[in-house]
């Protein structure tokens, strides 16, 4: 934090507030196309949070360290507070938004709901999407895979036991339905 | 009101005791829970605070013009605005939203900047210039002790000290001169934080009536209504406080934030919605966490282990407010007899300010850390004496309805029963002490409250209270002022609700956390929520299962009290032919006697202690846990490892297994998290650098917390022995079960390696600096080495029940 009374401002930003001018941004979003001019400053999670409306993608630090904001991108899990929004022109973004088809939940949103996963559900969309991530690419992980996978996104609740457990279940569900399509 | 609504008996329980799907559990999975910085209105603007780069110092003057003037700002506020002060506590009234005068820690805001957005106000506020005169700074309780200027507040005992009491049940001298052996140890637990992933968010508007609606992650929204009435010079009525969906509390949102008055004043004066969001960091400033606290315990025992008297003495530093300080500074001390049978207490306790941020509730408040002294040193006893601490501990546990030397009155008591599970479940019988090198069992145990017993503001009205709306299409809606910070509360009132009625939770649909529309319940501390809210829900029920009993009675040809309700159907009584559904009986009832309404509320039984103070620790009812930890420990690096954790805790009932474990699993996680590497610790830039006391981790990466690859599996025993005082037997488990795990990680650390360490965190450093003392011949233990000279004050004597007491003081102590 700086010092308010150390703080010499410059004359250029004392007089003149900067006039940002906004980009045009597009990319998909959940399967859509999304269109939107955007300050080029802000952060993947910013123009979900603040001009796509999508709100349930959360933040917790913003700085890179909680995993509250993951989002997959490209079907790769990232943080959205690390990431500029113009670096993702183009690009697939998938958020909790997109999980579900129509009413019918996707397995990781149902165990995370039956099996406690999810306690004040602030940390459960990042922890849901990076589990997702794992679970498209290893269908059948490991009790110890899937904490390390999980191991950055940090949550207050649950000591992780039913978040793994609930991982676990999908997991199940998951390999049960790809089973079930197969003939 | 005090006597707890008892259900009407059904052969079976339709809800409780079934895992379920919590009401709330849908809309976390899908992303759709709305938070508080998930809402939007129009025309919102936005606000930032500018916050003191200095620890204490008097503020000489503001100067906002250049702010003011800056393109998209709309308002800048400085203390100037803020004439009235606030907190949490009647005796703690002593922070205002901006500074006036005084800054008492990095981080208390000076001003804050209204503008289009945040960007915008975040660069506004580099144009306040604010002239500081900067004072000596007071870094730890010992030097607030020997510096009593300058004063950090004008008002408290003396000095830099804000709360300083004293109390003896019995006389404990006297007891520990005859006691075959008198055990001395200090122990010091470091602060830590909540961490809650949600940092403070405010929404403050101007309904379309004209009045104030703030909508705010907030843990006690009653109290939040009272302070910002009186802060905002308004009547309580034109004011309406939503408590949104807390992304986790644990405490840290039970105090009003300076960030809420911000943006309700702003919203007041420009007639616009104004929202604030915290950054992670001025979440740290924000706190009201775990005290850091040292102990002095002298306990006498005999030559068989059992208890005769405990001395403890207590030093908190409170940080730079009031805060909860009054209460967490009796919660030092006031559980400790609840555990074992303890003939006489003395209890000394002393809370000093400092220029840090404002210590307050954490989840235990107040008592993990007098209990991670109670619990290691009776490790050590056992030990010394050649005991099993197991055994040890069974032999003294509390008996159940009975009153401990300081007059709380224990009801139901499962603490025997977790003990012997928790043995058995880790097998410590077999595995203690043969688990190898560097590999320990460690056991501790505790208890906690079902909610305080007296109200943070004196009065003597409900604590909880429930509304129950019925209407003829069905739909059951039952309204409280409970907050939902994440441990299930709205769970537990639909399944409370749901059961009484003998109706699926699904249909019952839940309001809770609005001033404006349910009626009052004190907030979600103190692990009050289900047996508060729960009684008066079932009080609510059960006045319109009567109505709806006595309409269905007539239809189905049988008497009122023979109705049973279960299945979202009435039946008459033993003949399960005979029935309608609810919702049919639902419009027999509002044919019968109009719109079908209730109310319901509960506050607790009065405590027996009639000495001054007796009202801290009171409960009506208390939870007990026994933990039992395994660890590695690295003789070379220092490194833990814990393996498992087993941990049984009586419960009462479990309403929700699946959420009762999960709260459970939770407690272990955040009391191994303290345990192991958390804690809220400030250094001292160097004096070139101004000197200044800062925060050593204001972050999530520097803050150390575990994470799913550090946590260890744990197994939870769920020990239910309903408590007659308890909405169907239902105690807590959402503080209780952290209590445990810290002292019993420290006993089992010293089962692996030999070595003490007396504080916490319990990092590699010091199991190091341990072990090589234990090479060296010395002592092997880490820990505080002396506790300081405090001014305690003459204890007020009380005589223990069994000594001839009647609760009151005795004047003149030890006259007898």
């Amino acid at each position: 934090m700086d010092a308010p009374t150390n703080a010499i401002e410059s004359a250029a930003t004392r007089d003149a507030a900067p006039v940002r001018h906004n980009v045009l941004l597009s990319l998909r979003v959940n399967g859509e196309e999304a269109e939107a001019y955007v300050a080029p400053y802000k952060t993947l999670l910013e123009v979900l949070r603040e001009d796509f409306a999508h709100t349930g993608t959360k933040h917790g630090c913003e700085l890179g360290e909680c995993g509250a904001c993951a989002v997959l991108l490209d079907g790769q899990p990232v943080l959205s507070c690390l990431t500029l929004a113009l670096e993702c022109e183009g690009r697939a973004v998938e958020t909790i938004e997109g999980l579900a088809r129509g009413t019918e939940l996707h397995p990781l949103q149902v165990a995370f709901a039956d099996h406690g996963g999810s306690q004040c559900g602030y940390c459960t969309p990042g922890v849901i999407m990076t589990a997702k991530g794992l679970l498209d690419a290893e269908p059948n992980p490991s009790r110890e895979r899937i904490k390390e996978a999980l191991s950055g996104n940090l949550c207050r609740c649950t000591g992780y036991q039913q978040i793994v457990e609930s991982v676990e279940a999908a997991a199940r569900v998951m390999r049960e339905e790809k089973r079930g399509a197969k003939p | 009101m005090n006597a707890p609504e008892k259900p009407r008996q059904k052969a079976r329980f339709d809800t409780i005791g079934k895992a379920r799907r919590r009401v709330d559990g849908r809309a976390k999975a899908i992303g759709q829970q709305r938070f508080a910085d998930d809402l939007v209105l129009p025309r919102m603007l936005h606000a930032k605070l500018l916050r003191s780069p200095h620890p204490h110092a008097t503020v000489e003057s503001v100067d906002v013009s250049r702010a003011q003037a800056h393109r998209g700002v709309h308002l800048v506020l400085t203390g100037a605005e803020f004439p009235v002060p606030y907190g949490i506590m009647p005796v703690s009234q002593d922070e205002y939203p901006l500074a006036r005068e005084r800054v008492r820690l990095v981080g208390d805001p000076v001003a804050a900047v209204i503008a289009v957005d945040e960007q915008t106000a975040t660069e506004a506020l580099r144009l306040i210039e604010v002239k500081y005169r900067l004072l000596p700074t007071i870094a730890s309780p010992e030097e607030g002790l020997a510096h009593p200027e300058p004063r950090i507040h004008d008002y408290g005992e003396q000095g830099n000290i804000h709360r300083n009491q004293a109390y003896e049940f019995g006389d404990v001298e006297e007891a520990l001169a005859r006691s075959d052996h008198v055990f001395e140890d200090l122990f010091f637990y470091e602060g830590n934080t909540h961490l809650p992933m949600e940092q403070q968010a405010s929404l403050a508007s101007i309904e379309g009536d004209g009045k104030l609606l703030l909508q705010t992650s907030t843990q006690n929204p009653h109290y939040l209504h009272r302070q910002l009435a009186r802060v905002l010079q308004l009547p309580a009525a034109h004011i309406r406080v939503i408590a949104t969906a807390n992304g986790g509390g644990f405490g840290g949102k039970c105090d009003p934030g300076n960030h809420e008055f911000v943006v309700s004043k702003a919203a007041l004066m420009l007639g616009r919605p104004v929202k604030i969001c915290l950054t992670r960091e001025e979440v740290f400033y924000q706190h009201r966490g775990r005290h850091p606290v040292l102990m002095k315990f002298r306990t006498g025992v005999t030559k068989d282990g059992r208890l005769t008297a405990i001395h403890l003495q207590t030093l908190l530093d409170g940080g730079a407010y009031g805060s909860h300080g009054p209460a967490s500074t009796f919660y030092t001390g006031v559980l400790t007899p609840v555990t074992y049978e303890l003939p006489r207490f003395k209890f000394e306790a002393c809370r000093v300010f400092t220029n840090k941020p404002a210590c307050g509730p954490k989840r235990g408040h107040g008592t993990p850390q007098p209990r991670f002294g109670q619990e290691v040193q009776l490790d050590k006893i056992a030990h010394t004496l050649g005991l099993d601490p197991a055994e040890m501990r069974l032999r003294m546990v509390t008996k159940p309805d009975s009153l401990t030397a300081s007059w709380l009155r224990i009801g139901s008591n499962g603490l025997a029963e977790c003990i012997e599970k928790a043995v058995e479940m880790s097998g410590w019988k077999t595995r203690r002490g043969k688990l190898g090198p560097g590999r320990g069992l460690g056991l501790a145990c505790s208890a906690y409250m079902c909610g305080a017993g007296v109200s943070i503001y004196w009065n003597k009205l409900p604590h909880s209270a429930v509304q129950l709306l019925l209407d003829r299409s069905g739909q059951v809606t039952v309204y409280c002022g409970a907050t939902e910070i994440g441990q299930g509360s709205d769970d537990v009132l639909a399944a409370l609700t749901a059961e009484a009625l003998g109706i699926d939770p699904v249909n019952v649909r839940v309001v809770t956390g609005d001033t404006g529309i349910t009626p009052i319940d004190l907030g979600s501390y103190s692990s009050r929520v289900t047996i508060m809210m729960g009684n008066a829900a079932l009080q609510a029920a059960s006045r319109v299962r009567d109505l709806l009993a006595a309409a269905a009675a007539e239809a189905l040809e049988t008497l009122p009290d023979r109705v049973v309700f279960s299945q979202d159907r009435v039946f008459a009584g033993e003949d399960s032919g005979k029935s309608m559904t609810f919702v049919e009986a639902i419009a027999a009832a509002e044919g019968k006697f109009g719109t079908i309404a209730s109310v319901g509320s509960y506050a607790p039984p009065k405590p027996p202690g009639r000495y001054k103070g007796a009202g801290v620790g009171p409960s009506p009812a208390y939870t007990f846990s026994a933990c039992v930890v395994e660890t590695e420990v690295d003789p070379v690096t220092g490194w833990i490892t814990v393996p498992k954790i087993w941990i049984a805790h009586d419960i009462g009932r479990a309403l929700n297994p699946v959420l009762a474990r999960g709260q459970v699993i939770g407690s272990v996680y955040m009391g191994l998290g303290e345990a192991l590497m958390e804690e809220q610790a400030f250094r001292r830039l160097p004096p070139k650098l101004s000197g200044a006391l800062v925060h050593r981790n204001p972050s999530m990466l520097d803050y150390k917390s575990l994470t799913s690859l550090d946590m260890p599996e744990v197994e939870v025993a769920l020990i239910e022995d309903p408590d007659p005082n308890c909405p169907y037997g239902a105690k807590e488990a959402g503080q209780g079960p952290l209590l445990p795990v810290m002292p019993a990680l420290a006993n089992a650390i010293h089962d692996a390696v030999g070595v003490r360490i007396d504080e916490v965190p319990i990092t590699p450093d010091k199991v190091l600096a341990a072990l090589a003392k234990k090479a060296k011949g010395e002592a092997p233990r880490v820990g505080p080495e002396r506790f300081p000279a405090v001014p305690y004050p003459e204890p007020t004597f009380v005589l223990p029940p069994w000594e001839g007491g009647d609760g009151n003081e005795l004047k003149g102590r030890k006259a007898a």
